[in-house]
């Protein structure tokens, strides 16, 4: 089979990025936080790939060990959004009636807040520790999901197959895992991809405002945050987490894209 | 060459596929056919699915769809190849000399512009006729394809006419412009039988008036027979015979042609009632939520034991409502349903695990009634789990069993839906239903979807299943071929309601009431003339009219 160069492209660098996060402390030259040179700010030599940061740190080790917690964070929040916004979602499909709509309002009701800043609000009074990032930001993005799977499987639910089902006396479990799951798998599987980048983003955008990673952690948006004074002296040390999450944000959706078009015209697809 | 107005040599016509996971390439759909069509005379094409016919059909306007090709052969309109034409005198002959009239007039239309708009817009766009003049033409074409109020019914918008009306207005429209050539696309596949042979009867008398030669595509033999002189009769993409109506119905020379017009031959004795019913549906009424229109009104029937209980009627007559009460997924607002020896639970939640395996259901679209991510062994297997507990080997032996008696290898295990033809999928759905070793199956117009000689093999199939498992059928269905062929009781039913109730013999044997003679003189026969004779000798009109 023939993956498009598009495809292969994200994929390389998808995992690229994966592998750099996962074996970070076997990667990095330097330590996270470690100051290794009296000078701030110093361009890129052989020593420092990518020069030293605000503080004098390695700026190579500390994009390595942001790159980690970034990842971590956001692959962590996307799954726990998942799972929740899936399993309701197609529970609220299959039950419908004032369970689909008790759920449904609630959903526009969290939804009616700007995510941002409903997780200002909630951040600046809990303390700001990476399970409550989590937990926060797997909570409001499940909501998106929630739309989502609910829209796919009430489509679904129609089917003759889920009738046939339902005659044939299964119980939800399998009507929501076996019937609705598969055929709702390939949607939910691109919106993965999506979803994935916008916790990157919304975690890089927390980790900015002060209100994300705390430091001495390193996490790409808070790069951003202590180097942003450089720019002004012609410094770019900002611009390579940024360009990180950038190529990292586009790999995905390459990937993302290819996915989706596989599955639907893969045999027994939807396409 | 001159009195030729459509002559096709050698067509061939090629198609890019994309099989998953291989290359696409370029395959075959029509190996070289040949035809000619005179001036005033109707040429049928007819074939099953995949034939090839409307894309053969198309080739007369140079038009191949989506991704079809024209890759050889000679395609004469008025003694021009048009294949070797250029794109401004193709735009001159589509709409103009060549008109199109395609299945689905619902689709066809467009829902936001009035009738008479569409259907004079091609003859002034051609520059044929001014607006003035394309307007009287289309009300003339009204009043002979017999539509009500001629006059002004261009005025309306195409939802505020029935399915057969818009038909009838699109054969108008591919008129109006007087064509010398129009290509009908099953033009009367979709609509119910009674409002099938009032638009059949319109198209043949707008064809004679008006003297138009034409293209007639459908599956349906006895149809064409009706409205040809020619026929050419077509099987993958090749040609099996050619010849006068007169030859091919009554002395068809290919095995092939034989099997279509011997369809739904099949010869099912009645059996008699034994002395307890297997179902009895009792006062039944029904209404959907949140409405106050009985769908079902009164219903009273009764089922025994291996024997086939019909329901026949036209669309919106409430026979898949009958299904839907029965089981359980609209209760009855009234009446109640007795099932092998018990009184069944109005709602599907209230039914025992006992009672769900007894009653299975078999549907029209096997493609929607099979869940495309599961293979063959799991649909059938899962009922066999559910209901005996069955694991492992033993469930696999079981699956083969099943998969022997619907006619299928064990190599069909592993398969997916998206894998299997269209008969093969019913085959299927069977197998799924007898894994639960029911009493009574409802089959809700499980042949209407598949090519007559396919339907005819699922027919025979269920028969013989009946014998074997001795299982009761409930056979919603709207064609009384079908009905004739394998019913033993038949219950007629008309707006909610059945009209007519009893053994096959007695209901089908006069006197009738009116709609039951409506509905029977509708089925198309496949005998010369027998359009005319209809029309002649009825005694009601059709609801669609």
């Amino acid at each position: 089979m023939r993956i498009p160069i598009a495809a292969l492209i994200g994929l390389i660098f998808t995992f690229a990025y994966f592998f750099v996060a996962i074996f970070a402390p076997w990667i990095a030259p330097y330590g996270m936080a470690e100051v290794v040179s009296r000078d701030v700010w110093l361009p890129p030599s052989s020593e420092f790939l990518l020069g030293t940061d605000n503080l004098g740190r390695d700026l190579l080790s500390r994009m390595i060990y942001g790159g980690r917690t970034t990842i971590f964070i956001a692959t962590a929040a996307t799954i726990l959004s998942f799972t929740t916004g899936s399993v309701l979602g197609f529970l609220a499909a299959v039950l419908g009636g004032w369970a689909d709509q008790a759920m449904s309002r609630f959903v526009d009701l969290i939804m009616s807040i700007p995510s941002l800043i409903f997780a200002l609000v909630v951040l600046s009074v809990t303390p700001v520790t990476i399970p409550i990032l989590i937990l926060v930001m797997g909570f409001l993005d499940s909501t998106r999901v929630f739309r989502l799977a609910r829209a796919v499987a009430v489509d679904i639910n129609v089917m003759d197959y889920v009738e046939a089902a339902k005659l044939r006396g299964e119980g939800r479990a399998w009507i929501i895992f076996r019937e609705i799951l598969p055929n709702a798998l390939s949607p939910l599987v691109a919106e993965m991809g999506l979803r994935f980048i916008f916790m990157v983003l919304f975690v890089s955008t927390l980790s900015f405002l002060g209100l994300g990673v705390q430091p001495p952690e390193a996490d790409w948006g808070g790069i951003v945050k202590e180097n942003a004074d450089g720019i002004v002296y012609g410094i770019g040390a900002a611009l390579y987490p940024a360009v990180a999450i950038a190529t990292l944000a586009i790999s995905v959706n390459l990937v993302a894209d290819w996915v989706l078009n596989r599955t639907t015209s893969l045999k027994g697809g939807r396409g | 060459m001159s009195d030729k107005l459509l002559k096709v040599k050698d067509l061939k016509i090629g198609a890019t596929v994309y099989p998953p996971g291989e290359k696409p390439h370029d395959i075959e759909i029509v190996h070289g056919v040949s035809f000619e069509v005179e001036k005033g005379k109707v040429l049928g094409l007819i074939g099953e699915s995949g034939a090839g016919k409307s894309t053969i059909g198309l080739s007369a306007m140079a038009y191949g769809r989506g991704g079809v090709k024209i890759t050889g052969g000679e395609v004469w309109v008025n003694g021009r190849d048009i294949l070797k034409s250029n794109l401004g005198d193709i735009r001159a002959l589509r709409g103009g000399e060549v008109t199109y009239v395609s299945q689905s007039a619902a689709a066809s239309f467009n829902p936001a512009k009035q009738i008479m708009d569409q259907v004079t817009e091609a003859s002034i766009l051609q520059g044929k006729f001014s607006k003035k003049e394309a307007e009287a033409r289309a009300v003339e074409l009204f009043r002979k394809l017999g539509l009500p109020d001629p006059e002004n019914i261009g005025n309306r918008y195409p939802h505020q006419v029935s399915g057969g009306q818009l038909q009838r207005c699109m054969t108008a429209l591919a008129l109006c412009p007087e064509p010398d050539l129009v290509v009908f696309d099953e033009p009367t596949t979709a609509l119910d039988v009674t409002t099938q042979i009032d638009v059949l009867m319109a198209i043949k008398e707008a064809i004679r008036d008006t003297g138009v030669a034409a293209l007639y595509i459908t599956h349906d033999l006895a149809v064409v027979a009706q409205v040809s002189d020619d026929i050419l009769v077509l099987k993958m993409g090749d040609m099996v015979e050619y010849g006068s109506v007169d030859q091919i119905i009554n002395n068809p020379q290919e095995e092939y042609t034989q099997a279509l017009v011997s369809v739904r031959s099949i010869n099912h004795e009645e059996k008699e009632p034994t002395s307890e019913p297997v179902l009895r549906v009792q006062n039944v009424t029904a209404r959907y939520k949140g409405t106050n229109f009985d769908v079902l009104k009164n219903i009273n029937v009764e089922l025994h034991p291996g024997q086939t209980l019909a329901v026949v009627g036209e669309s919106g007559s409430g026979k898949s409502t009958l299904a839907r009460v029965i089981t359980g997924l609209l209760p009855p607002s009234q009446g109640r349903i007795h099932f092998a020896g018990r009184d069944l639970s109005a709602d599907l939640a209230g039914r025992s695990s006992e009672d769900l395996r007894e009653l299975q259901m078999i549907y029209q679209m096997a493609d929607t009634a099979m869940n495309p991510r599961q293979t063959v062994g799991t649909i059938i297997g899962r009922p066999l789990e559910l209901y005996f507990g069955l694991k492992g080997e033993e469930k696999r032996k079981r699956i083969i069993e099943l998969l022997d008696e619907i006619e299928m290898g064990v190599e069909f295990i592993d398969r997916y839906p998206a894998e299997l033809s269209g008969g093969q999928k019913q085959r299927v759905c069977i197998a799924r239903a007898l894994a639960a070793k029911p009493k009574l199956i409802i089959c809700d117009e499980v042949t209407s979807a598949l090519d007559p000689l396919v339907a005819d093999g699922i027919l025979k199939l269920l028969l013989e299943l009946q014998k074997i498992e001795d299982v009761a059928f409930l056979f919603i269905t709207h064609d009384l071929a079908t009905v004739k062929a394998i019913a033993d009781s038949i219950a007629v039913m008309f707006q909610g309601e059945v009209v007519r109730y009893g053994g096959k013999t007695d209901v089908l044997s006069p006197p009738f009431d009116d709609y039951t003679d409506l509905l029977l003189s509708s089925v198309p026969e496949m005998k010369l003339g027998w359009l005319e004779e209809v029309i002649a000798n009825r005694k009601m009109e059709s609801a669609g009219n």
